[in-house]
């Protein structure tokens, strides 16, 4: 199996859109275009925000295809990487279960199969998701509520950035911020491999009070397309997106 | 509001009967021993033997898990994690499947209870054992991960420190696959999460460190200074200083260099107490019975005979005196 790029788009937010195209369908047409929409709904300690908000949050990560997690302020750093990790499994896992289909037909997948068997496929799973590349675009939600959690989420990012470092596969991170000034979305980091350097440039996200989730996960989107045009463009012989081997 | 965004797991009752798919075997539920990221364990009673069986909807986190297991099987002659009994799935009355494996159960108590009952001068005998079990680990080419105190029981008799959640144990030169943030060197600031020999040690050192602060503490600002002061400035933990410094700041790259080192230290502590040194000040600290004699004589006074003589002579004269003024 040729080793590709694993593309997610991790959403943080902390609450219901409120403008725009719904977020669930851009997040399905995300996964069309294989990219992973995985969310995580950040909790105020002492909130008892509205749970309508919090169920976009599952919605938007089942039809993009990822993992969704509501969690409180302290608990995010750790859960940041989990869902990460938990996505790429489950990614990988969709991949090899494809193949499965192929060799074993269509109504067998891994849970059909005996446990010792599935033993030997999740090892191949794990061994995948240690080697292939990864790229992530963070998109945070800087709206008004969001204001006071956000050095935590700058926190839980920077040891994203630890974890994933310590892979054998490469990483590249992104981070953009919505509502943005003009636009819908902000760039406040462009791809890079490392996420120490943002300490910097977090702080300076202004908090505005609409919540434009789908318009900014579809720019988001197209943020993949741009950057990987960027490098076809630079490395004619290689058209194919995929392809992650220099 | 208590929802949170965990998908519901299952849960069973003393008497529940989950029977196995493929193996076919028939565990009746006793009680639940405890629930973590990943599924529920119970106490399961099979052919009126005692096993323990973790069940789990997430299927691949325990196929993983399983595979960990019979890689400790495969370390001969040692007794690393429990054994493993059995893996197989259970199907619900909807027909979802769930996965689940049986393991040895091990009766025990938690490292932290067994210390407050048995004293603290079994923290560090412990502790070697745990460096010789990471010792046999490391040289199959794994780490642990996630290391601390939860995961760790003493069963006896004898005494014997045994692990039982092995869900972080990693493949040496991959990214720890499972962490709990007290005890990772990442989120101290004073390393990577790459699975080497010496992130176990890091986490051993924080064991030490926690089993004097039960409620573990902030990492603040200056994450690594906090620690090391917390290290300085923990009477208790004096005799290990040095051992824990080294573990914390990654200078052993292998755990027999820190068993020697950690060996070495408790050694010294049953020497120097029989000798009454200045140097058993900082030993005194963890001796459940410090040395009743006030005295508190350096070095130097043992080293001069002369001066040993003039003090007796000057105590005998304070008692002749004493005496002259009682009569």
């Amino acid at each position: 199996m040729k080793k590709g790029t694993l593309k997610q788009i991790l959403l943080i937010t902390d609450g219901c859109s409120n403008k725009g195209e719904d977020p669930s369908a851009v997040a399905a047409l995300a996964s069309q275009q294989g990219i992973t929409v995985n969310v995580i709904g950040v909790l105020e300690d002492d909130q008892s925000e509205d749970p309508t908000g919090l169920q976009e949050v599952e919605d938007i990560a089942m039809s993009g295809g990822g993992v969704s997690q509501i969690v409180y302020k302290q608990a995010l750093s750790q859960t940041v990487q989990t869902v990460t990790k938990q996505a790429m499994t489950q990614t990988l896992q969709g991949v090899v279960n494809q193949e499965l289909k192929q060799i074993l037909g269509p109504n067998d997948s891994l849970e059909e199969l005996p446990p010792e068997q599935r033993g030997e496929i999740m090892e191949v799973v794990e061994d995948l998701g240690e080697t292939c590349d990864l790229e992530v675009l963070v998109l945070v939600d800087t709206s008004a509520s969001m204001h006071n959690k956000l050095p935590t989420v700058l926190e839980a990012l920077i040891d994203l950035s630890v974890s994933m470092n310590a892979r054998i596969g490469r990483n590249r991170f992104s981070i953009y911020s919505f509502p943005g000034k003009k636009k819908d979305i902000d760039k406040v980091l462009d791809w890079s491999p490392k996420l120490d350097s943002i300490s910097s440039v977090f702080p300076k996200l202004t908090s505005g009070g609409i919540t434009p989730t789908g318009p900014a996960l579809k720019e988001a989107m197209y943020q993949f397309g741009k950057k990987s045009l960027r490098r076809s463009f630079m490395r004619k012989d290689e058209p194919n997106i995929e392809e992650a081997g220099y | 509001m208590n929802q949170t965004s965990k998908k519901q797991g299952i849960s069973f009752k003393s008497g529940d009967i989950i029977n196995g798919k493929w193996h076919h075997q028939r565990y009746v539920i006793l009680k639940q021993l405890g629930q973590g990221a990943i599924g529920s364990v119970y106490l399961c009673d099979n052919n009126g033997k005692k096993v323990a069986l973790k069940i789990s909807d997430k299927g691949s986190s325990v196929t993983m898990e399983v595979n960990v297991l019979k890689t400790f099987q495969k370390v001969q002659g040692n007794r690393l994690g429990p054994s493993l009994l059995d893996v197989d799935d259970w199907v619900n009355p909807n027909g979802k499947p769930y996965a689940f494996y049986v393991m040895e159960y091990l009766r025990g108590t938690e490292l932290s209870t067994f210390i407050r009952n048995s004293g603290q001068e079994w923290l560090g005998i412990l502790m070697l054992q745990l460096l010789d079990d990471l010792t046999s680990l490391h040289k199959e080419g794994w780490v642990f991960g996630d290391l601390k105190t939860e995961n760790l029981i003493v069963t006896y008799p004898p005494p014997r420190l045994r692990w039982i959640d092995v869900g972080g144990t990693t493949q040496i030169g991959r990214s720890i696959k499972e962490y709990t943030e007290f005890f990772d060197r990442g989120y101290w600031n004073m390393g990577s999460r790459k699975a080497e020999p010496s992130y176990d040690l890091f986490a051993l050192a924080m064991i030490m460190i926690q089993s004097y602060h039960p409620n573990r503490f902030e990492r603040g600002h200056t994450p690594k200074k906090t620690l090391l002061k917390k290290l300085q400035h923990t009477s208790q933990l004096k005799l290990y200083e040095p051992c824990l410094y080294k573990a914390l700041t990654g200078e052993y790259t292998s755990s027999e260099q820190m068993k020697q080192d950690l060996s070495k230290l408790l050694m010294k502590r049953e020497s120097t107490r029989a000798n009454h040194t200045k140097s058993t000040t900082r030993a005194t600290n963890q001796t459940r019975r410090p040395n009743p004699t006030p005295t508190n004589k350096s070095k130097e006074t043992n080293n001069h005979p002369m001066l040993e003589s003039f003090g007796i002579i000057v105590v005998v004269f304070l008692f002749y005196l004493f005496y002259l003024l009682l009569r």
